[in-house]
């Protein structure tokens, strides 16, 4: 039972881990689109993320930057979704 | 195709903000019943961690572009569509909030695209290749042909939100968003299938877990 979820969740980490540094980093369908009719100039940044386009700060190397930020990814997304599902469904519903 | 802040009018992302909102917040009613609890929990954690790592990894398609994974018909498919809804919901947030992938404002309108249109446009041809065609093949087939599905209509509700918003023509932006996302499309129908076959292959009964 447990086994399955183990190894996708390893599957998981090895694909942000080392398949994602590899990964094509040429613009994507709307970044295409927005380039080609012009309006790329008008995206903006409200927040400051602390990881921002998946490049963790502090690492000089490049393929280490995406590495560890896409292990941090899957880490977090893991477990914010696994405590709102453990929230959610183990509430008594009426 | 997450869209940044900037690119959507303010009555559009707000708009659509409070409709995401709104059905995120149904979603979270509906997928509350304890049926399967012990197998639904481990796995909306770790087909949310598989979505964010293969969102990760894009692959070339024509001219210099190219595409990515998006993952609404997989979720829905293993856990329903209104999972599908939430999964995707929280995969965005983690990509917006941490990562400055996609716009905070237009996360409503992000949410909208990828995770309600998606989850249900791509389960809603799941069904219907499933019950046209049954057994494994129905499955395969219906995974593919969902996923594409979802993807390209996902990338025409995004088209539209720009289109209202006088960013881009509307025609314009459904032509250009449309035709790039049917090859993107292509790869979302595989990644699809090809989890569904290692499932199948693996732990055929993960399947039959209870649908929301």
């Amino acid at each position: 039972m447990k086994r399955f979820f183990i190894v996708l969740f390893i599957i998981s980490v090895i694909l942000a881990f080392f398949i994602s540094p590899f990964a094509s980093s040429s613009p994507d369908g709307l970044e295409r689109v927005a380039e080609d009719k012009g309006f790329i100039g008008k995206g903006i940044s409200i927040i400051r993320s602390p990881i921002p386009d998946y490049s963790f700060p502090f690492i000089k190397n490049e393929i280490l930057k995406t590495s560890i930020s896409g292990l941090l990814g899957v880490i977090i997304t893991f477990f914010l979704s696994y405590e709102v599902a453990k929230v959610i469904i183990k509430k008594e519903v009426k | 195709m997450h869209i940044p802040d900037g690119f959507l009018e303010t009555k559009v992302w707000a708009a659509f903000d409070v409709i995401s909102a709104g059905f995120v917040g149904f979603s979270l009613k509906i997928i509350s019943k304890k049926i399967d609890a012990e197998k639904r929990i481990p796995m909306i954690g770790v087909i949310s961690a598989f979505t964010f790592a293969a969102q990760m990894l894009n692959f070339p398609v024509a001219g210099g572009t190219s595409g990515h994974f998006m993952g609404s018909t997989l979720a829905a498919i293993l856990l329903g569509p209104f999972t599908s809804t939430i999964i995707m919901t929280v995969v965005l947030i983690v990509q917006s909030l941490v990562f400055q992938d996609g716009g905070i404002l237009a996360l409503g309108a992000n949410i909208f695209n990828m995770g309600i249109v998606g989850a249900f446009v791509g389960w809603f041809f799941y069904k219907i290749i499933t019950n046209l065609f049954k057994g494994k093949n129905g499955v395969l087939l219906g995974s593919f042909i969902g996923a594409w599905f979802a993807i390209v209509i996902a990338s025409a509700s995004c088209a539209i939100q720009l289109g209202i918003s006088n960013t881009v023509p509307l025609k314009v932006s459904l032509i250009s968003m449309v035709s790039v996302h049917a090859l993107i499309g292509i790869g979302e129908g595989i990644i699809t299938l090809l989890v569904l076959l290692f499932i199948m292959r693996t732990r055929k009964d993960l399947l039959d877990i209870e649908k929301f």
